[in-house]
């Protein structure tokens, strides 16, 4: 069941950010309604990593503004000017969006159970044995329950993905970003990840996915993003999109990855 | 056990056994090599145990000597708290150094500076005579303003103190570049998983980045540590009555020079070892998640090796 909610979890207007003289995004608006799937795909160098990461602010933006569940991310509007954030209230508004990278990025002094810990005791001050207990089950949740106490280096790929996904759940989130989350897996491992996701999407989780996983996008996706240039090319439904492409550049990237 | 003609594909299901058991080739020049560093060393010992103007049991009788003991003491306590000290001042100096407020990585850049460009016997020397440029010390309001609380120079620096304050200044100097580069050493992703669940910086710093950086700051710190305990022998310069000091003062009575220094280098030389001791299981401790890599190189390197019970 869909709840219709007026404000998007995610909201985008006229995106813009360079890197140095290079302008690597130009003018993005997006919608990412409460519990949908979105989907970002395109060449690489397009932008598409870069317009995720501008939505938890990992990077900072040149113009424009971005929305989560209403808030407006990176500054405080007073009067009818913007003020920075300080570090503190942005790092509490980082709490609440989940983030997965290409490459895990899991904490590799640290085992599998207390990298899922680290977040709720660290920054939400939760108890050890509560946090543990609920690590547990997340662990279970994406099926490593076996390998708590191994250490990140002790794992495959497919399983510290797994793992990183489950440090990211632990914070209780409303949104979680996937930023290629299986470019960086052997092709046997990709198919363990993505069964994750889909669960979590089934949750009803709201989730912006940068991928070349056409056959998840078209599956689980609501809605798919072409990202060319720095621009949003095309957009739609992905089952129809996918199965007819208006745009020539989409129709050519699909010829390369299909 | 079959055999087969070597070279003939076997005929049969199982597979031949072909054992090799190989003549090592004769290396004439490493056998000299090994004599001739032999027989120096035999010849170099004999030499030592036989001259009898080495004394050895003036070396013996001095070993336990209380005050050499009580030197040995100050040595440790001055090698420790300088190690300490600078390791605190070495940290907080690579953090102003990778900031981004311009002031505060100068002011950090300047601290290095000038206490790696100057000597440290020359530190040594300006802090114990300190009192010749500041006569006191207070605690109260900057720039003349009234005090709450005044010493006299000449009573706060002693020269333990003097010797204190320049070991543990020059090594946070030294140990500020140590940590930085194990700072730049942690992968960046690092930091960004780390923020990305709403760590603060310090946080970050704190449960993610120095945890890390510890597996590079520490070979390096051991090294600084192992010389700190023979750079404490410098302290003598201002008779800081640590091992050398003591050493000297012996045999300024007793002339036995050669045996004190003696006496004096083979307690340098248990310290170094117990130091270096102590290195390698602190090293271990802090590859926690690297060590397991490792053992699976090393695994698989020795197929045959006997599998762990």
């Amino acid at each position: 069941m869909t709840i219709m909610q007026a404000e998007p979890m995610v909201k985008i207007r006229s995106l813009r950010k360079r890197f140095g003289s290079v302008e690597v995004l130009k003018g993005i608006d997006l919608d990412v309604p409460h519990g949908q799937v979105v989907c970002v795909v395109g060449p690489s160098g397009s932008g598409k990593s870069t317009l995720l990461r501008c939505v938890n602010r990992m990077e900072t933006i040149d113009s424009g503004r971005v929305w989560v569940d209403g808030e407006l991310m990176g500054y405080a509007e007073r009067g009818d000017r913007l003020h920075l954030l300080p570090p503190a209230e942005l790092c509490r508004q980082r709490r609440p969006i989940g983030m997965v990278f290409q490459r895990f990025h899991l904490f590799p002094h640290r085992t599998a159970i207390e990298n899922v810990m680290e977040g709720p005791v660290t920054v939400l001050g939760a108890s050890r044995a509560e946090a543990r207990r609920q690590a547990t089950e997340l662990l279970e949740r994406v099926g490593l329950a076996d390998r708590a106490d191994h250490y990140p280096s002790q794992l495959s790929g497919g399983q510290q993905q797994r793992v990183a996904i489950a440090r990211s759940l632990a914070m209780r989130p409303k949104l979680m970003l996937f930023d290629e989350p299986t470019s960086a897996l052997d092709p046997e491992l990709v198919q363990e990840v993505l069964a994750v996701m889909r669960d979590l999407a089934a949750s009803g989780m709201t989730m912006m996915v940068v991928t070349h996983e056409m056959g998840f996008a078209r599956e689980v996706g609501d809605q798919l993003v072409f990202v060319d240039g720095g621009v949003i090319v095309e957009r739609g439904d992905p089952r129809e999109v996918l199965a007819a492409p208006k745009n020539d550049r989409f129709r050519t990237f699909l010829g390369q990855v299909l | 056990m079959e055999v087969t003609p070597t070279g003939q594909m076997p005929t049969g299901g199982s597979p031949v056994e072909l054992p090799i058991n190989a003549v090592r080739p004769p290396r004439p020049g490493r056998l000299i090599g090994a004599a001739v560093a032999l027989f120096f060393m035999v010849w170099l010992a004999y030499t030592v145990i036989v001259n009898e103007n080495l004394h050895w049991d003036v070396i013996v009788s001095f070993l336990m000597d209380g005050r050499i003991l009580g030197g040995l003491w100050v040595t440790i306590q001055l090698t420790v708290f300088s190690m300490a000290i600078g390791l605190v001042l070495g940290v907080l100096a690579a953090v102003m150094q990778l900031s981004d407020n311009p002031v505060l990585r100068g002011t950090s850049g300047l601290y290095t500076w000038f206490f790696r460009g100057t000597p440290l016997l020359v530190q040594l020397i300006f802090w114990f005579n300190i009192g010749l440029v500041f006569p006191n010390f207070g605690i109260g309001v900057p720039f003349d303003g009234p005090k709450l609380i005044e010493w006299q120079a000449n009573e706060l620096i002693t020269p333990f103190t003097a010797a204190l304050l320049g070991l543990a200044i020059n090594e946070g100097a030294y140990m500020a570049e140590i940590v930085r580069a194990g700072i730049r050493s942690v992968d960046p992703g690092q930091r960004e998983a780390a923020e990305a669940l709403g760590m603060s910086h310090r946080q970050v710093l704190i449960r993610v980045v120095l945890p890390q950086a510890m597996r590079v700051i520490i070979p390096p710190t051991g090294n600084q540590f192992i010389s700190m305990l023979k750079t404490t022998s410098m302290v003598s310069v201002i008779a800081g009555a640590e091992l050398l000091t003591v050493a000297q003062r012996i045999y300024l009575g007793n002339f036995e020079v050669i045996a004190m220094l003696i006496v004096a280098s083979i307690w340098y030389v248990v310290l170094t070892t117990i130091a270096s001791i102590g290195q390698h299981f602190i090293e271990k401790r802090f590859e926690r998640g690297h060590a397991a890599l490792g053992a699976r190189v090393r695994r698989n390197l020795r197929p045959f090796a006997k599998e762990p019970a």
